[in-house]
């Protein structure tokens, strides 16, 4: 069990890293991408808006806590 | 070779010379100070442990429908190369200190002669272990990034080359030197990695959401401009901010 946990320990902080918030951000991003594609609607310009916007807050929130 | 070939192999050539540019500075300082045999023996067992791995996944990640593989990688990259761009951005505006192999070098030297000596299977322990964890947790972010890369992309082997080149290119150059390779622009190659697997998980995250890019492939150049001139905006953005902080 104790082996169990440090696995998903390690590879969460090798993928998600200290900001679960860009994790959950790019998830939903991705979401109304689909959704939106699926409406037969231009939706191609959305993750490269998303993951500024991402990148922006993630930013913010590293300074703050620095 | 069409363009996004091309991005692979040079992002799975400059993610794997970070990485091993990093794991050389912990296997010299490693070798020096507990000896080469040990060390060695450590980057060999963890070069098996990564070829194992990459033969286990390779194979099941191209059993994987490609819309499906290119909706996970995306935001898997997308996510992973975020963390890479914003530490790179943090760096260059001077929120974070400049990653220095010379002075981690000398943090894992004293660490390793400071360390008892225990002797097991005929080696040293801690000059095996150092060596093994430093190769195995570099190496795994390279495998991660072949593997990602190619199964999206259809081309394993061609992120397998990039990568290869890179490992064979710093150790012979490591060889050579026999010290950390302090010279090599490390930030910059870094943000430029963060750059490339930004721009990778926006295009295939975009694809595997079921939109489309116009252009098709052709677009990516367009995706690693976008992410260039933000990346650098925000680094000059911060940058003042860092200046107005200090003379405040």
């Amino acid at each position: 069990m104790k082996w169990l946990r440090g696995f998903g320990r390690f590879w969460w902080d090798f993928v998600i890293g200290d900001d679960w918030l860009a994790a959950v951000l790019v998830a939903i991003a991705i979401g109304i991408t689909a959704a939106v594609a699926h409406s037969h609607l231009t939706a191609w310009w959305l993750m490269p808006v998303a993951a500024l916007l991402v990148l922006w807050l993630s930013l913010r929130r590293a300074i703050r806590s620095a | 070779m069409t363009t996004g070939n091309a991005f692979l192999v040079l992002s799975a050539f400059l993610a794997s010379a970070v990485e091993m540019v990093e794991a050389l500075t912990i296997v010299l300082a490693s070798a020096l100070a507990r000896g080469w045999r040990s060390s060695l023996a450590g980057v060999g067992a963890a070069t098996l442990a990564l070829a194992a791995i990459t033969a286990a996944l390779g194979p099941a990640l191209t059993a994987i429908p490609l819309n499906a593989l290119r909706l996970a990688v995306g935001a898997l990259l997308l996510v992973f190369g975020l963390q890479w761009l914003r530490k790179a951005i943090l760096r260059a505006s001077g929120f974070k200190a400049l990653h220095d192999e010379d002075a981690i070098f000398a943090r894992e030297l004293a660490d390793a002669e400071g360390a008892v000596h225990v002797e097991r299977a005929g080696l040293d322990w801690y000059g095996f272990v150092l060596s093994f964890k430093g190769v195995l947790l570099e190496g795994l972010e390279v495998v991660f990034i072949v593997l990602t890369f190619g199964s999206a992309q259809h081309s394993i082997p061609l992120a397998a080359v990039g990568a290869a080149g890179a490992v064979v290119l710093v150790a012979i150059v490591g060889v050579a030197v026999r010290a950390p390779l302090a010279r090599v622009p490390e930030n910059l190659m870094k943000f430029t990695v963060g750059v490339m697997l930004t721009t990778f998980g926006i295009f295939w995250s975009t694809e595997g959401a079921g939109a489309h890019w116009p252009g098709s492939d052709a677009s990516l150049l367009g995706v690693l401009g976008f992410v260039v001139v933000f990346s650098v905006l925000l680094v000059q953005v911060l940058k003042r901010e860092k200046l107005e902080a200090v003379t405040a």
